[in-house]
């Protein structure tokens, strides 16, 4: 297992390993619908950038998510830009709080998830349904921004995890 | 006051304006070329479409590949769920097989009938098919839709129809040059004109968003009437997109329309694309 800590592939691996999962989510809609589970649905890529352009922005650059956003649109078939607009607009957010945030701590993070989900995706029905003529489930959307915010605290953990690991990699 | 305002801007203009070590572009420089997408993408030009097929193509072919492994889970997961109910499902088969037998024999003989009777009225419906792998079937909960791998090299055209077995699935919405997306009947944006059967009503069926679908304008004193019947939704043949007949699902009695399509559209494999010409035989 030292080995493999120490391997300069494994910390490639690690230090490129949000930009991998943001593609990898993108392309394949992460979010657990082969599960059948009436009303439930989460926006795994949301919490991904949320964190990841919060705690640690030199893993996920602004271009990958421009560039994630136009791939989501078009596997799920929306008109194109306005995923990788919306993916933008959370890391303005984050790019924001990260900048009035002294010292971060997790329900702060949180509690600003919360308001940038529904933000985004309100933006997202507004330009959909009113700008597109496009028409969309509200309820869907007011779903699947609750599950996203009760799915922060998991994936929060998770990819604290992971950044700890990179930094360490890193630092060796 | 001001000092606060002053904090505001510089923290507005560091998120937006500055870029970090490894951007090589600022926030906001993406977020207008982001919208400048968006507005490019309304218009109707033959390079933008050109352009929008070839990125299409390369994203459906490398979304295929990447959704192998949750494929493989889906279907594991469903293997199971069949050796569960093996037993009972042959049972209820079974007694289903003995009902169907009996149906066939007089379905057969009225469907000779209709079609002495079209020959009368020198009416003809001819529909070519066209058998498609379903790429993608990764149903949004904003949209449902799924990719097919035949294009406008095989002579796929908007509009038409997408079957699973002799049920109807959906129809074709976006055309590239080897694939194709449909969109399914359960989405919100999808309307076809349907008939009631009994008692023979003309309705439109509407997608819902979710697994189901519903029923659009018809008259109030209809729904009451018709509330307490278990009905079939066939397509009516208005419009001339679909053949008339095709069976789309069932309604149970006081659902309030809502219609149980007869296909599982998150089983989807194999479909068919057809399109129908329907006019006289002159």
């Amino acid at each position: 297992m030292s080995s493999l800590n120490k391997s300069s592939f494994f910390q490639i691996f690690l230090s490129y390993f949000p930009v991998l999962i943001l593609f990898l989510s993108v392309f394949n809609e992460f979010d657990f619908n082969y599960l059948n589970i009436d009303y439930f649905s989460f926006n795994f890529v949301h919490i991904l950038i949320f964190y990841w352009t919060l705690r640690s922005p030199n893993h996920l650059g602004y271009i990958s998510i421009f560039v994630a956003g136009l791939i989501n649109d078009v596997v799920i078939g929306i008109p194109m830009g306005i995923s990788s607009f919306c993916y933008l607009l959370i890391c303005s957010v984050t790019g924001y709080i990260r900048y009035i945030t002294l010292s971060p701590n997790f329900i702060n993070d949180w509690m600003s998830f919360l308001f940038t989900i529904l933000l985004v995706n309100s933006i997202q029905v507004i330009i959909l349904d009113l700008i597109l003529f496009l028409e969309v489930d509200y309820m869907s959307y007011l779903i699947n921004s609750v599950f996203t915010f009760i799915f922060y605290p998991l994936f929060f953990i998770v990819f604290n995890y992971l950044d700890n690991r990179i930094l360490i990699q890193q630092n060796d | 006051m001001a000092t606060g305002r002053d904090d505001f801007v510089i923290a507005f203009r560091s998120a937006f304006l500055k870029k970090k070590d490894k951007q090589k572009f600022s926030l906001l420089t993406l977020i207008f070329l982001s919208i400048f997408v968006i507005i490019l993408g309304g218009f109707d030009s033959k390079v933008i479409k050109i352009f929008k097929t070839g990125i299409n193509e390369i994203i459906y072919r490398s979304s295929f590949l990447v959704s192998i492994p949750e494929k493989k889970i889906k279907k594991i997961n469903l293997q199971i769920e069949e050796h569960m109910n093996l037993y009972e499902d042959y049972k209820k088969k079974e007694l289903e097989l003995k009902k169907l037998k009996e149906q066939k024999l007089s379905n057969d003989f009225l469907f000779i009938e209709n079609q002495k009777l079209r020959n009368l009225i020198n009416e003809n419906i001819n529909s070519k098919e066209l058998l498609a792998k379903v790429l993608i079937d990764n149903e949004s909960p904003y949209l449902k839709s799924i990719v097919l791998n035949k294009g406008s090299k095989d002579k796929v055209k908007i509009g038409m129809a997408i079957m699973d077995g002799s049920y109807l699935v959906g129809k074709i919405i976006e055309v590239n040059f080897t694939n194709s997306r449909a969109l399914l009947l359960s989405d919100l944006n999808s309307k076809i004109a349907v008939i009631l059967q009994p008692p023979g009503i003309q309705a439109v069926a509407t997608g819902t968003g979710k697994t189901h679908g519903g029923i659009e304008y018809t008259k109030d004193e209809y729904r009451d009437e018709i509330s307490s019947l278990e009905k079939i939704v066939y397509t009516s043949g208005l419009g001339g997109m679909y053949k008339p007949g095709i069976p789309v699902g069932k309604i149970s009695t006081n659902t309030n329309d809502k219609i149980n399509f007869f296909s599982d559209f998150s089983q989807l494999d194999y479909v068919k694309i057809v399109s129908y010409n329907i006019g006289d035989n002159n």
